[in-house]
């Protein structure tokens, strides 16, 4: 990006100026959009999985029988929450106001943290009712592509304890600003694939 | 928003002169917009399996899908507040791209292998009945 500025081919001072101009991370959060990027290609060959392996029951139980609807309707409401919040963070961070901003990411990691233990108590239902990832091909990648997501949200939840910690002890400076961007764009991308997954997953599933 | 002023002072964080446009402008009626319309567009869809609003399958999961397809893209424009001016157009065309790839990746998987499993299962079902 910086070949707009050279002049005549005079490298080592443009490359001087360069390091005096752009300041630390400027284009952290256009590297950032990429990795998440990268990301959505690993979820889309999930999705792609699910979408040949979803009916191969194997003679096992289907996912008609197996979903139950109500617990994902609350785990959906688990994340759309955790985002509202997680915006009303930024808009906190914006005003200056450290304590608020604190404030929303606890209670975002709080329904983070809901979402993921309703998620492992529906795995674990599953997997006592003999239902485990091993039991066929529909089972295997169901809980590779919900398994996945909810690792994202694992360490989604580490980054939000990691960086309550850092605003604790530095203040909103411009590198905590620049991590709460990307953690924005990191935890909203979460829930864009959860759109995906309920609806493709759960409610396909329940209607099959 | 107005609580920008020490972005300027000092050091010229996230305004610098390419990155003018970096900085996400959020604001609560953008969040509470998006907000409401996630939740109808979750609840109808959720409503139309559970409640069985609609008899017909295919309808169904034809809504279903639409219904999702219009909640990325409030949830791109509302939380992940893409436009076509953030990073110089950039992110909108790394955007693009995933998409192109990620339809030629699902459009593909499935067509091949729903082709395969027509073509192949007549004749393991001969093979194991002989």
């Amino acid at each position: 990006m910086s070949a707009t500025t050279v002049p005549k081919g005079k490298t080592p001072v443009f490359y001087q100026l360069e390091e005096e101009h752009h300041e630390p991370g400027g284009s952290t959060l256009l590297g950032f959009w990429m990795y998440l990027m990268s990301d959505c290609l690993i979820f889309a060959m999930l999705f792609a999985a699910w979408g040949v392996y979803g009916t191969s029951y194997a003679g096992g139980p289907t996912s008609h029988e197996l979903f139950e609807l109500p617990l994902v309707a609350v785990n959906t409401a688990m994340l759309l929450f955790s985002s509202i919040t997680y915006g009303f963070a930024m808009i906190a961070m914006q005003e200056q106001r450290k304590g608020a901003v604190q404030a929303w990411l606890l209670l975002t990691a709080l329904f983070g943290a809901a979402f993921l233990g309703i998620e492992l108590y529906e795995f674990s239902n599953l997997i006592h009712e003999g239902a485990g990832p091993w039991r066929s091909a529909f089972l295997s990648s169901f809980f590779t592509l919900v398994g996945t997501h909810g690792l994202h949200v694992t360490f989604g939840l580490i980054w939000l304890f990691t960086l309550m910690v850092q605003i604790g002890r530095k203040g909103l400076i411009p590198a905590n600003v620049r991590r709460l961007q990307c953690l924005s764009l990191f935890w909203h991308f979460l829930d864009v694939i959860w759109i995906g997954v309920f609806t493709f997953v759960y409610l396909f599933g329940a209607m099959r | 928003m107005s609580a920008h002023p020490h972005s300027h002072a000092g050091h010229d964080h996230g305004h610098g002169h390419d990155h003018g446009h970096d900085a996400p402008h959020s604001t609560r009626g953008g969040y509470i917009t998006g907000f409401l319309l996630s939740v109808v567009l979750t609840a109808i869809p959720f409503g139309i399996v559970m409640g069985g609003w609609i008899a017909d399958t295919r309808v169904a999961v034809a809504i279903c899908a639409a219904l999702a397809m219009v909640q990325i893209v409030v949830h791109m424009i509302y939380f992940l507040h893409m436009n076509s001016k953030s990073e110089q157009g950039w992110t909108l065309m790394a955007l693009v791209f995933t998409i192109i790839i990620i339809v030629i990746a699902l459009a593909g998987s499935l067509w091949v292998m729903y082709n395969m499993n027509l073509n192949m299962m007549p004749g393991m079902a001969s093979g194991a009945g002989m």
